[in-house]
């Protein structure tokens, strides 16, 4: 029998906000263990939580960003459990009115992936195990955190690997979040179950917490459909339970069970009040959302004629297409510039971080007046390339490479006499070409193009050879 | 009654006494009575005369002075104190030194208050007597037998004995009237968000605030006024709402309309009840009117508070984990077990029973029955309270069905002690403002007192009918102990 996967995802993401969700406290990720802290955030006796509007702000912009509706009325919820590095013993978050929600990201293939829901929480601190004894740091407790839900939509893990991609372009673009899953800006708890292949019904999910790679995500999920078909097959039942991943050995192994499942003990905390957010409010948070990865490609394809690919390469990363567009903004050629990123600047880029990042030496202003002098016909393609090469080396200008003379191209004269010249130095080729051996042309051609260091313009030198042997 | 704050402000202000004289009296009082009234659990005597000093000095500069610098008062040990224990009365607390200050004591201590110490307190404020304090109970100044209610037992004690001039308690289910009751002196318990929260240590939040335990009207007026107000540290304040309370303080009362829900006298005891019934008699006198009405919501009040309290308890009291302050067990295999046994330890009977019943009410499977329930009564509660006063200004009520409890009773039968609550804790439930002031003595001379409640952010109506009826009965029932300081 054949198996379908069935996944759908939690995902944390910790928003980049100044100041944590309760207090004043720096969010900068690092620092000196405790440094980070007052006594709101490590829940000393008699504090109350304050929540920072901002976070407010950047989990209703994740929501519009993903097609949700938003609340106008919500509200704070306490869940209890108790561990160490939760120093209230409850974490603040919203149960039963979040945020946002009914939302979809839509992947490449058109398909849909609903949204449950979005709403906020405080992060947690972290547990340090040192020489045998357990120390806790609290810097990343009250860090704000939108915990996104999806509905379980994700039938492969080529799915689920764009879907996640799909979620950190978006809170990049709309500048909410860094999304580092090796820093865990960005966790992943992954719900997946198998069913018969045609099915509509949902098997028993297993949940593989804390997921902070997409390689792992897809590995994991993989080992863990095979795990559960193999199960299947043989003749047992797949259990609810909670699992973790360990990529060393690319296996899942059982947290807890479903009778060990935490009963949370949800209830409104009293000591914060209804969130209340205006239909006018939401709209001024809708203008600050900017044109999002697909949609830039989308329009990239229609107004330059960029393939499709091309265009979904470009509109990635938030910075590349920032730079892309305003790079083309004006120019004869937007696919010029694009060729040159894609081209000679992505070389520079080996990876997704560098990709992130976009640390280049030379500035949009700058790549944008070398395609004009393209535009204009000054400069040819294959100077142009060189010459990129070397800004990109040393973060100078055009000017820097390309004399005005370079760029006043060549007299009729001085090409005339350097085809002259071509014909003469190479009588094989003329005698060839006369044979019917069209290329042999192509070679003069290069012999001009050598001479006058790629100053020359290649078909106005190609009429003149053929106007001299013919 | 002349209020005893501007007494004494005004004995500083010409120079009739120190100010370090002042606190120096009232330390020796705590000296010579807190062995009897238990009323302290941290004496600070050392920064009580240097503040009395710094007070000192500024009048010696010939600079004017607030009307509470320099005036020796007591915190209830709930309300944090920067580098001063503040344990709840609780071993799991025992030797926390706080690293901020609430903003109360903010408050109060940049108009110059000087303090005494800190005040004993039923574990956690859950309690009637004080007596589940981990420092055993303080005594009632009328008659040390009897305990001095609770759970601000301490403060009330402390004021009601004259070892503080006034004190600042927390009241959830009646912790601030019924201690005053209890001790013959007033309470004021604020409406809900009058006064801020922040740094007093959470029993429970949607019902909790702190308030002034006075031996006059004017006194809780004048404190009142000073430490209400917005705090934007704690998200549920409102601050007062409208001009101070000493404003109209002392106006006319022809008119006012004082309600009597028939429901709060029922099971009253009869010599609780003739001293309402002549409370409502001196009332007519000074040309109020009384309305009778019922109020039928009133039966759910004690499942409704105890219920919801709890529950709110059992996830503020989950910190206690021994991981970073307070009381710590001293052998563990693990953190699981650590955190076990430090509890277990650390806690008390009371604070147990009632996170095992909080936690029990929130529970999967029990939460709609039981929390669920509450909250939805909770409201008709409110609403009951809403209309009834559209017929009046004020209720007057009796405090608690009876007198203070001999030692030990409270606590040998809890449930029975629960139900006392009965008229205190509708007030909490809606977030209404109380003041219990005495009305009279039972015929073994201990003090018994009367609530009045107003509509939200009404603090200047009750307290307005709560002065023009101490100041018609005067020292007949505001009748000082024989502890403590007399100047």
């Amino acid at each position: 029998m054949k198996y379908e996967m069935v996944a759908g995802f939690e995902t944390h993401i910790e928003l980049a906000t100044n100041t944590k969700i309760f207090c004043s406290c720096t969010t900068q990720f690092g620092g000196d263990p405790n440094t980070h802290c007052c006594p709101i955030c490590i829940g000393l006796p008699g504090t109350l939580p304050k929540l920072n509007k901002q976070v407010i702000k950047y989990a209703i912009m994740a929501g519009l960003a993903t097609n949700c509706e938003i609340a106008n009325i919500s509200k704070m919820d306490r869940k209890n459990y108790c561990y160490p590095d939760l120093p209230k013993a409850y974490q603040i978050s919203q149960y039963d009115k979040p945020l946002c929600e009914h939302g979809y990201v839509q992947l490449s293939s058109g398909k849909k992936i609903r949204l449950t829901r979005i709403h906020i929480e405080e992060d947690a601190g972290k547990l340090i195990h040192k020489r045998g004894d357990t120390y806790v740091d609290y810097n990343r407790g009250g860090v704000p955190l939108i915990e996104i839900v999806s509905e379980p939509d994700i039938r492969s893990v080529e799915e689920a690997k764009e879907y996640v991609e799909k979620l950190q372009q978006i809170m990049r673009f709309i500048g909410i979040s860094d999304c580092k899953m090796q820093e865990g800006s960005m966790r992943c708890d992954v719900n997946i179950s198998v069913r018969p292949e045609g099915s509509d019904k949902l098997g028993t999910r297993t949940e593989i917490k804390n997921m902070n790679s997409i390689t792992f995500i897809g590995r994991a999920m993989e080992y863990e459909f095979q795990r559960q078909v193999d199960l299947i097959e043989s003749g047992g039942q797949v259990e609810q339970q909670t699992l973790r991943y360990d990529d060393v050995s690319n296996t899942t192994s059982s947290m807890r069970g479903k009778e060990d499942a935490n009963d949370y003990r949800y209830f409104r905390d009293p000591d914060l009040v209804t969130i209340s957010v205006t239909d006018e409010e939401i709209d001024e948070l809708r203008k600050q959302i900017p044109e999002l990865p697909f949609q830039k490609a989308e329009r990239y394809v229609k107004e330059f004629g960029m393939n499709e690919k091309d265009a979904q390469n470009i509109s990635k990363y938030r910075r590349i297409a920032e730079f892309f567009e305003e790079a083309s903004d004006g120019v004869k050629t937007p696919k010029t510039v694009s060729n040159f990123i894609i081209g000679q600047i992505f070389r520079r880029l080996e990876t997704e971080d560098d990709k992130e990042k976009f640390d280049i030496a030379i500035t949009a202003q700058q790549l944008k007046e070398l395609v004009k002098l393209i535009d204009e016909g000054k400069v040819k393609n294959n100077l142009a390339k060189s010459t990129l090469e070397k800004m990109l080396d040393t973060g100078k200008s055009v000017t820097e490479f390309i004399s005005e003379s370079d760029m006043a191209g060549m007299d009729e004269g001085t090409l005339a006499e350097l085809c002259k010249k071509a014909v003469e130095a190479n009588p094989k080729a003329v005698a060839d070409y006369k044979a019917g051996k069209v290329k042999a042309l192509k070679s003069m051609v290069g012999f001009v193009m050598k001479e006058s260091r790629g100053k020359a313009d290649a078909s106005a030198a190609e009429a003149k050879i053929l106007e001299i042997i013919s | 009654m002349e209020s005893k704050i501007r007494h004494y402000s005004n004995m500083l202000k010409n120079r009739e006494i120190t100010c370090q004289e002042l606190t120096e009296k009232y330390l020796a009082g705590i000296d010579t009575s807190n062995k009897d009234l238990n009323a302290y659990v941290t004496v600070t005597a050392e920064a009580a005369i240097e503040a009395a000093k710094k007070v000192d000095e500024k009048l010696s500069r010939g600079e004017e002075i607030s009307q509470l610098e320099g005036i020796p008062m007591t915190l209830k040990d709930n309300i944090s104190t920067k580098g001063i224990e503040t344990t709840c009365c609780s071993k799991i607390l025992e030797g926390y030194k706080p690293i901020y200050n609430a903003t109360v004591w903010e408050t109060l201590q940049a108009q110059g208050a000087v303090l005494l110490g800190k005040t004993n307190m039923d574990e956690f404020a859950m309690g009637s007597s004080s007596e589940t304090s981990y420092y055993g109970g303080a005594s009632n100044p009328h008659n040390i037998n009897h305990v001095a209610g609770g759970s601000s037992g301490g403060v009330a004690s402390a004021v009601g004995g004259n070892i503080a001039v006034y004190g600042l308690g927390s009241d959830t289910g009646g912790s601030i009237r019924q201690p005053a009751s209890f001790c013959g002196i007033v309470g004021l318990k604020p409406t809900y968000g009058a006064v801020s929260r922040f740094g007093l240590i959470a029993y429970a939040s949607s019902f909790d605030q702190i308030g002034p335990i006075t031996t006059t009207v004017e006194d809780s007026a004048i404190v009142y006024d000073a430490i209400s107000g917005y705090d934007k540290m704690d998200s549920t304040s409102q601050g007062r709402k409208g001009a101070p309370t000493m404003d109209t303080l002392k106006n006319d009362i022809k008119g006012m309309k004082i309600g009597i829900a028939r429901e709060y006298l029922e099971g009253v005891r009869d010599d609780v009840r003739v001293c309402i019934e002549k409370a409502c008699e001196v009332y007519k006198s000074l040309g109020a009117e009384i309305v009778y009405f019922n109020l039928p919501a009133l039966k759910y009040a004690l499942p409704v508070y105890y219920i919801l309290a709890c529950a709110e308890a059992s996830s503020n009291l989950g910190r206690y984990d021994g991981i970073r302050y307070g009381y710590r067990t001293d052998a563990y295999k693990d953190v699981n077990e650590m955190i076990c046994k430090t509890r277990s330890e650390g806690f008390g009977d009371e604070v147990k029973r009632r996170i095992m019943l909080g936690t029990y009410v929130l529970s999967a499977g029990y939460y709609d029955a039981y929390y669920k329930k509450a909250q939805n009564l909770r409201g008709s509660i409110v609403n009951a309270f809403k209309n009834a006063f559209k017929s009046c200004d004020v209720i007057l009520a009796p405090t608690v069905p009876m007198t203070a409890f001999e030692k030990g009773n409270a606590i040998s039968d809890p449930i029975e002690t629960y139900l006392t609550d009965i008229c205190t804790v509708p007030v909490n439930i809606a977030g209404l403002p109380g003041v219990s002031i005495p009305c009279g003595f039972s015929e073994n001379g201990l003090p018994i007192g009367m609530q009045l409640i107003g509509n939200t952010f009404c603090e200047s109506t009750i307290l307005n009918a709560a002065w023009q009826y101490e100041n018609a009965v005067g020292s007949e029932v505001f009748k000082a102990s024989e502890y403590g300081v007399k100047l």
